[in-house]
């Protein structure tokens, strides 16, 4: 498979940026949060294995393996103002962004206190009251209209806000995409479209997804700025975001980031990817890890030592550890909150004769017990 | 003011109206800008307003209610106007996957309109004559209002454009120039979900919304002369839909016939019948019957097309059936 982990990005920006790029301005010490950033994406995803495994979580696990630096790299280039779009290998942007830990295990346990009281799975949830993340739906491609939307009313009110919304190879075959990116060009709307180039869609390989050769072209066709960088070097990531970023704040329209990674688990826990090459898998754990690369990158260039990558673990294994106690602790939802919140008027569903009185049915047992984990 | 505005300068007024109340509602849309839209529902609003409050699009009925969502999310109350309503389907997946979820599943406002010419009688062939308020009518999360008279138009639509949920407002474009009325005055706002006697009776009650709520007082006016009293009660609101009206009208007159432009199978008349039949039974002294476009594409020659939509002597004759009970 021609992976080019290592294109060189074409935009005119990138190329100057060879000389002076905007992750230099990075300090130590937001070098070291980048590096935290992926730690704390992959031991919580690694701490969400373990809790499925023990039928704690409800539903499917996605994993984002081996694509921490693309999701941190970008959403690092955002101001706390700024709105991300994630999709569901994007943890490390949402946690950037400032979802906790607390948050993602209680969702992923159908909680009700999760952030969206048990109504939504995984990390299918927002916050557009102060961290300015937006939940994403199953309907691959559908956020990016609705970013082009959210960053319209940015322009319409001459705020000084970007958006940038992901999307996998997959998802750019949807007619959902192509109107969203669209739209949001001809408006020259504040969007940074970051197609995350994984190489699979579920089972499906790039080469059946389009006749394009990199989806990085696909920016010619919209007028919009294009650029490429490789996804599993997270300041290249951070450097590419950055620039597109500001062109975004600049009013200079909307850029198309594809960055190059790897899926190295399959499309959820679930999948036991006979579809992908043991020994393509092992090359890129062994090869381009983007959180080994980093570390050689900050014990070499900042000489990060034992002791702070030490330091840094134990923080983020006692925080995951505490949040994982809180949310099994936490309660599951009271069955009639599901009549709740349908409207803003009315504000809730009158329940069905037959469940007029549900707590009691389910006291009684007339209800046939759930499947899962759930078990009231 | 004791000026007539038609159905369709109605909807106009409405909007220029709160455009100029709310700075945050905007209008997007195919040619809804200089040039008006194509049936002229927006004319001069882009002049009144500026072009970055009536928003000509690329053709992108996905593209533009995905991006009204998102702006709604934002604070904005964005109004979408569709082409033809038979479009509407080219955002199914947006409008019901993610606007009507969108507050459910992550307490995102979605306040937002999407309007457009709807309906036949028109000559306008398979893809400019549809009534698909049934395929929404099926996802909780959405409203819908289909509006039968000029002042209900407005009302409607000033009430939509202020709901904090997605309104699917249905226009009937048989009736935006033949129907006028002289406006309520003030600001005149119509609840949603609240229906209207259009006309009194005792013997059979029509349960109807849009055009044919005008062929049910057409055919109430026919019946009268042969001694026999229709009501008729125009829905205006079809989610939510207004219970107690239907309940009380069934109570009264005991005899039930729905009418509905729509196709019949999967219709909105199966689903008044139902809930009818749920809360009225001991009410009903006859079958509930139905009177609706019959199970066909809507083809566009005029004998095709008068044939397959309900027209006054249908309604005539289901009424009359109904009183033989």
């Amino acid at each position: 498979m021609a992976r080019a982990g290592t294109s060189p990005a074409r935009s005119k920006a990138t190329s100057v940026a060879k000389s002076s790029r905007p992750s230099d301005a990075l300090s130590r010490e937001q070098r070291l949060s980048l590096y935290r950033y992926m730690r704390l994406t992959r031991v919580l995803e690694e701490r969400l294995v373990a809790l499925y495994r023990q039928t704690k979580v409800v539903g499917g696990l996605f994993r984002s393996l081996g694509q921490e630096a693309d999701a941190v790299g970008s959403a690092f280039a955002l101001e706390q103002r700024d709105v991300l779009s994630p999709l569901i290998r994007n943890l490390g942007a949402m946690l950037v962004k400032g979802a906790t830990p607390l948050e993602v295990l209680r969702q992923y346990m159908a909680k009700g206190d999760s952030p969206t009281r048990g109504r939504e799975l995984n990390i299918h949830f927002g916050d557009t009251e102060k961290r300015n993340f937006i939940g994403q739906i199953s309907h691959l491609g559908d956020m990016v209209p609705v970013m082009a939307g959210v960053t319209l009313s940015f322009k319409m009110r001459g705020e000084d806000r970007v958006g940038l919304v992901y999307i996998g190879d997959g998802a750019t075959s949807t007619g959902a995409f192509h109107e969203g990116i669209n739209f949001a060009g001809v408006q020259r709307c504040p969007l940074v479209v970051i197609v995350e180039n994984n190489g699979y869609a579920y089972s499906t390989p790039t080469h059946k997804q389009t006749a394009a050769k990199q989806f990085v072209d696909k920016a010619i066709g919209y007028g919009i700025a294009g650029v490429q960088a490789d996804g599993n070097d997270v300041l290249a990531v951070y450097d590419v975001t950055k620039e597109a970023v500001d062109r975004a704040r600049r009013g200079e329209g909307v850029t198309l980031v594809e960055l190059m990674t790897y899926r190295r688990k399959g499309h959820a826990e679930h999948d036991n990817q006979s579809y992908q090459p043991p020994s393509e898998i092992e090359k890129w754990a062994l090869e381009n890890d983007p959180i080994d690369r980093f570390v050689k990158v900050l014990r070499e260039q900042h000489q990060v030592t034992d002791e702070e990558f030490a330091s840094i673990e134990a923080e983020i294994v006692a925080l995951i550890d505490t949040a994982t106690d809180e949310a099994e602790a936490s309660p599951m939802p009271e069955p009639t909150d599901a009549l709740v919140g349908v409207y803003a008027d009315p504000a809730v569903i009158p329940p069905l004769w037959f469940r007029e009185s549900v707590r009691s049915a389910v006291d009684s047992n007339e209800r046939p017990a759930s499947w899962g984990t759930y078990d009231g | 003011m004791t000026v007539e505005r038609t159905y369709l300068e109605a909807i106009r007024d409405a909007m220029a109206e709160e455009m100029a109340r709310d700075e945050n509602v905007f209008i997007m849309g195919e040619d809804i800008g200089a040039f008006g839209g194509a049936f002229k529902v927006t004319d001069g609003l882009q002049a009144q307003f500026g072009e970055s409050r009536v928003i000509d699009t690329p053709i992108s009925e996905a593209g533009i209610v995905g991006a009204a969502a998102g702006a709604a999310h934002m604070g904005m109350r964005p109004i979408v106007e569709l082409q033809f309503i038979d479009f509407i389907s080219c955002a199914y997946d947006m409008l019901t996957n993610y606007v009507a979820t969108a507050r459910y599943r992550a307490f995102l406002p979605c306040p937002m309109v999407v309007r457009g010419p709807s309906g036949g009688y028109v000559r306008g062939g398979p893809f400019h004559s549809q009534n698909p308020e049934a395929a929404f009518l099926h996802t909780p999360g959405l409203k819908i209002v289909y509006p039968s008279t000029a002042a209900d138009a407005k009302g409607l639509m000033k009430a939509a454009i202020r709901d904090e949920d997605c309104v699917l407002f249905f226009e009937h474009k048989y009736l935006y120039r033949r129907v006028k009325e002289v406006m309520p005055e003030g600001d005149h706002v119509v609840p949603i979900g609240k229906a209207r006697i259009a006309r009194e009776g005792t013997d059979v009650s029509i349960i109807t919304y849009a055009a044919t709520v005008w062929r049910a007082l057409e055919a109430a006016e026919q019946l009268a002369a042969e001694g026999i009293s229709v009501e008729v009660l125009d829905l205006r609101s079809l989610l939510p839909m207004d219970d107690e009206a239907i309940q009380a009208t069934v109570r009264k007159t005991n005899r039930l016939l729905i009418v509905h432009e729509d196709t019949r199978t999967g219709g909105i008349a199966g689903e008044i019948t139902a809930r009818v039949s749920e809360t009225c039974f001991e009410w009903l002294d006859a079958p509930i019957l139905r009177v609706t476009a019959a199970d066909v594409p809507l083809p566009y020659s005029p004998p095709l097309e008068d044939y397959v939509l309900p027209q006054t002597s249908d309604i005539v004759r289901a009424v009359r059936r109904l009183v033989a009970y």
